[in-house]
Order: structure tokens, then sequence, then C-alpha cells
């Protein structure tokens, strides 16, 4: 038998090898391309828009009638209908969502579990313009008959439905969090005469909470993003306002009712929408990153 | 082949024990994972104020044995036992039984060091404390640690991070929170085995020490281990008592030719 030398010159197996990794880091490119593409619309469009109203108008003016005579670009009004919906949907997302999460890991046997994890999924998987009519439809006029002041359009049935939506996605990262902590501290817990509850209490959440509070920043900012559902739930009144049932116009839905409106391509009314998109991206970027940073912090602490 | 294998291995306790004044006792317990049996109708008696170890080879059964004791095996959806264990003068799996009081009274140490990510001087005043203790909690977590023999080396940094330890000074830690909880007896799950030689040797040492106030029940896969720190021995086999006695006893004169085989390393 011969000996197979390790020195070889396969030119083809080379190429293939060059070209897989081509493709590979070109798929990776189109992601990074299209973030830099977006993030360049944004300031483009915004700095333009700068160039006419002060950042300091835009930020702290109270009054947003950017279609109206006489203009006004105060995003102040916007911005408080958008925290309505964010606070509004957090009160509901966040305890239930990490009640159920408790409930899943630590109380639910394997049967319930199957049984429910299913379901949660479902809901995160229902399209976020149903969740709109279900509002709309649905919990408005049962808030009008509790409230008879409500309006029609109103933030409180918006943050309702948002709450809904994004409850999953608190149960199922914190479930996460809390599956993360090791067994063995549970235990170590129990063994010293703890009862569940104070386990769960005094051992658990504590060594999850880095991600449980990971999960809620995530569920925020995808709340503060949220936007078929409270574009046709929460009305299009920019209204700075902190009664929830009165009619509000979050940053999405103004942007949406701008984008299929006749207003003329270019003009100041025009790039608004970029303004309010560009503070938008800022917000919820600045959420993600510190999701990530308390998240990684989070995953040391057993290591 | 199990069947009869199991028939062959029926229980036998040495002639020569007798354990005078018992803290705890196990009556015919067989336990179960589903449908299979892990432990095979073990009936063994724990002498107060003294240590016992239960050695057997690799899935024998031992850890399930030790972990019944304070009834850490609850959480395993498909566990299930018969028999009796009994513990001040009652089955602590009685249906009345609170397994909470149980594990206040019996305490456990694992085989991988456990502490809370939370401070040195936490983690020994955690437990007292959501039992309603009382007494001066500085003076209890000093003493718990001296006890443990870890308090020269932390008594400057006992509000330091317990995860900053080394793994023989967790295991020492966790041995010092079991202890603070002034428990009746303390059930050791191989609390070596994650250990380097010398962290071992101190654990060994401390097991000597704490002997005086304690019983002590320890599963170790190290006969060396038993040999030195044991008063008695129980060896488990496929989830059959073989034989229990006096372990200097078991190590020198086994009765039965399994044990002998398993001691001088002919399998495990």
């Amino acid at each position: 038998m011969t000996e197979r030398s390790v020195v070889t010159d396969n030119k083809q197996a080379h190429i293939k090898e060059k070209v897989i990794s081509g493709l590979l880091s070109l798929s990776a490119l189109i992601s990074v391309v299209t973030t830099v593409g977006i993030i360049i619309l944004l300031l483009s469009e915004s700095v333009s828009f700068f160039k006419e109203v002060s950042i300091i108008k835009f930020l702290f003016g109270t009054r947003w009638e950017p279609l109206l005579e006489p203009k006004s670009f105060g995003v102040l009004p916007l911005l408080s209908g958008t925290m309505l919906i964010v606070v509004g949907s957090a009160i509901i997302a966040i305890p239930m969502g990490l009640l159920t999460a408790i409930y899943l890991s630590q109380y639910a046997s394997d049967r319930v579990r199957t049984f429910l994890k299913p379901i949660l999924e479902i809901l995160a998987g229902i399209p976020t313009i149903v969740y709109g009519y279900f509002a709309l439809t649905f919990i408005s006029p049962i808030l009008k008959q509790v409230f008879p002041s409500t309006h029609i359009f109103n933030a409180l049935s918006a943050s309702i439905v948002v709450g809904i939506m994004i409850l999953p996605m608190v149960a199922s990262l914190c479930d996460d969090a809390i599956r993360a902590v090791p067994n063995t501290l549970k235990q170590g817990g129990y063994a010293l005469g703890a009862t569940p509850f104070e386990v769960i209490t005094q051992v658990i959440i504590p060594g999850a909470f880095s991600g449980i509070m990971a999960s809620f920043i995530l569920a925020v900012s995808r709340a503060f993003g949220e936007t078929m559902a409270v574009t046709l739930a929460a009305g299009a009144t920019p209204n700075l306002t902190v009664n929830p049932l009165e009619s509000i116009q979050t940053m999405t839905a103004y942007i949406v009712q701008v984008s299929l409106g006749d207003t003329p391509a270019g003009g100041i009314e025009y790039q608004t929408i970029f303004a309010v998109g560009a503070l938008l991206f800022f917000v919820t970027l600045t959420m993600n990153v510190i999701a990530n940073r308390v998240m990684h912090h989070f995953r040391e602490v057993y290591e | 082949m199990v069947e009869l294998s199991r028939k062959d291995h029926a229980v036998t306790h040495h002639k020569s024990v007798e354990i005078s004044d018992p803290a705890m006792e196990t009556l015919n317990v067989t336990i179960k994972y589903g449908e299979s049996i892990a432990v095979n109708s073990c009936s063994l008696k724990f002498q107060k104020n003294r240590v016992t170890a239960i050695i057997g080879p690799s899935g024998c059964g031992k850890s399930t044995l030790i972990r019944s004791l304070n009834r850490m095996n609850d959480f395993i959806d498909d566990f299930s036992l018969t028999g009796q264990v009994m513990f001040a003068g009652e089955d602590i799996y009685n249906r009345k039984a609170d397994p909470v009081e149980i594990r206040r009274r019996i305490g456990m140490v694992f085989q991988k060091p456990n502490p809370f990510p939370k401070s040195i001087y936490k983690n020994i005043i955690w437990g007292p404390q959501i039992n309603g203790f009382k007494g001066n909690p500085d003076e209890l977590v000093e003493e718990s640690l001296i006890n443990a023999g870890l308090w020269d080396e932390v008594k400057d940094r006992l509000n330091g991070s317990a995860m900053a330890l080394s793994g023989g000074q967790q295991q020492r830690l966790c041995i010092a929170r079991a202890i603070a909880m002034k428990p009746e007896i303390i059930l050791m799950d191989e609390p070596a085995s994650a250990l380097d030689p010398k962290s071992t040797a101190r654990i060994e040492d401390l097991i000597e020490e704490l002997r005086q106030n304690y019983t002590i029940v320890i599963v170790t896969h190290n006969m060396q281990q038993a040999a030195r720190i044991s008063d008695y021995t129980a060896f488990l086999y496929n989830g059959d008592l073989v034989e229990f006695g006096v372990t200097k006893h078991i190590f020198t004169n086994p009765d039965r030719k399994e044990t002998e085989d398993y001691i001088t390393g002919r399998f495990g």
C-alpha cells in the first residue's frame, strides 16, 4: 500500500472553499448593508428637516401640527402617545409575563407545559393588525360601557392588546432566564428548609434577575415600535395627554398616516416622518443595546 | 438475570452490628423512578453522632437513597417510595409530614458546591433567617464559619461574593451554611468528589470534627475515604443493600463476596 502524502495540490477543492466562504460572507454583508442604508436614509432626510426646524423645538415642542397652518413640529404629543401605549402595555405584560414564566418553569407539570407553551407561541404569531381589530371591535366597546367618556379610538384598548402581544415575549424570555438558574441552587435553597415560595422569590428570581430585566427592556422596546394595532385602535389625534381613554397618536401611527396620505414627497411635511423615524430608531436601538448588556452580564454570573 | 441477582443479594445485616441509638432509620424502603427500581427494600439504621458511609458502584442507588432521607427526591416527577423513613419518631413520608420542616432538621451538602450568588455572610444567614432565627446573626455566622474551618480565610471579606471563593472553600461554605441551621443530621452526597486532594483532606478533617455534634450520612465512591472517615459502612449494589456493618469490619473481613470484590477493586 502506498502512503498518501499530506501535501496535495487540489486546486478544485481550494476554489470551492473560496466560493463557499465568499457566498457566506456576502449573505452576512446584506444585513449590514441594509442597516447602514437605513441609517443613512434616516439621517440624511432628518438633517434636511432639522435645517428648517430646530432640534429643541422638535424635541420639546408641545404641538404637533405639521399638516396645518401655522405648522408646528413639537414631537411631544406623539411621544406622550407612544409612552401611554408603552407604559400601559408594560403594566399588563411585565407582571403577567413574569408570573406566567414562574408558573411554567416551577409549578406547571410537563403535561400542562407542553399544552401552554404552544398557546403562547400562537399568541405571538397572531398578525398585529388582527390585534388592532380586536381592540377596536371588542375591547373598546367594553371600555365604553365601563367608562362612558371613552373615545372610540383610545390609548387604553391599544395598550391592552399591545400588552397581550408582548406578553409571550416576556414570558418566554423570563422562562429562559429562570431555567438558566442552576438546579443545584434551587436544591441548595430547599435543603435549608425554604418553602417553594421562598426559593422562587429569594433564590431563583435574584439568580435570573438580569435576564428578567433584559426581557422587560426588549418587550418595552417592542411596544415602542409597535405599529398596526395602535394605528388602528389608538386613533390619529396627536394629543399631549395622560388620559388613556382619549384618542392619541403614536409616532409609528403618524408615520403610517403620512406615508399613506397625499403628502407630497420632498416637502417639510414629508420629511417629518424621517425625523420621527430617526427618533424611534434611536430609542429602540438604545433599549436593545442596554438589554444586550444586561443579558451579557447575566450570562457571566455562574461561570 | 437482574431478577436472579436481586434474590441473590437478599438483605443481610452484619450480625455484629448493633445500632443502639439511631437518629434515623429506613424500613424496607423501595424507591422507583417510574417502573424501574433504584433502591430495593433497604433497611438501615444511622447511629447518632456517628458517620455512616454509603458506598457502591455508580448507579447502585446510593445517591437516590441519601436524597430520600430529607425528601430531596420530591422534585423528581416519577419518583415513588414505599416503606418508611423514620426520624424523630415519625415516618417522614407520612402524608402529614412537612418536607420544609424535615429539611430544616436534616441538612444536606451536595456533590458540587452550590453557594448562592450572594455574599458569604448572606449565604450563611439566609437559611436561619427565613426560618425565624432571632439570635445575633454576626455570632451565628462567625460560629458556623469557625466550625466549618473557613473563618480565618474569609473573616475579612464576609461581604464579598461567595462565588469568588475556590471550589474547596465554597464546599466548606456550604457545610457552614448547613450547620448554621443547627440540624440534627447532615447528609453529604459525595461532598469531595469535585475537589482536589488537598481540599478533600480538609473536608475529611472537618467531618471528623463534626461527628461530635452531628449525625452524618455520607455517600462516597471513594472507598479509602469511607474507610478513613466513617464508623459504619453500608454497601449498596444494584439497588440492594448487600452488607451493612462497622467500617473496620466491612473493609477487613466482609461477610459477602460482592463486598469483598468491590472493596478490593475487582469491579466498580
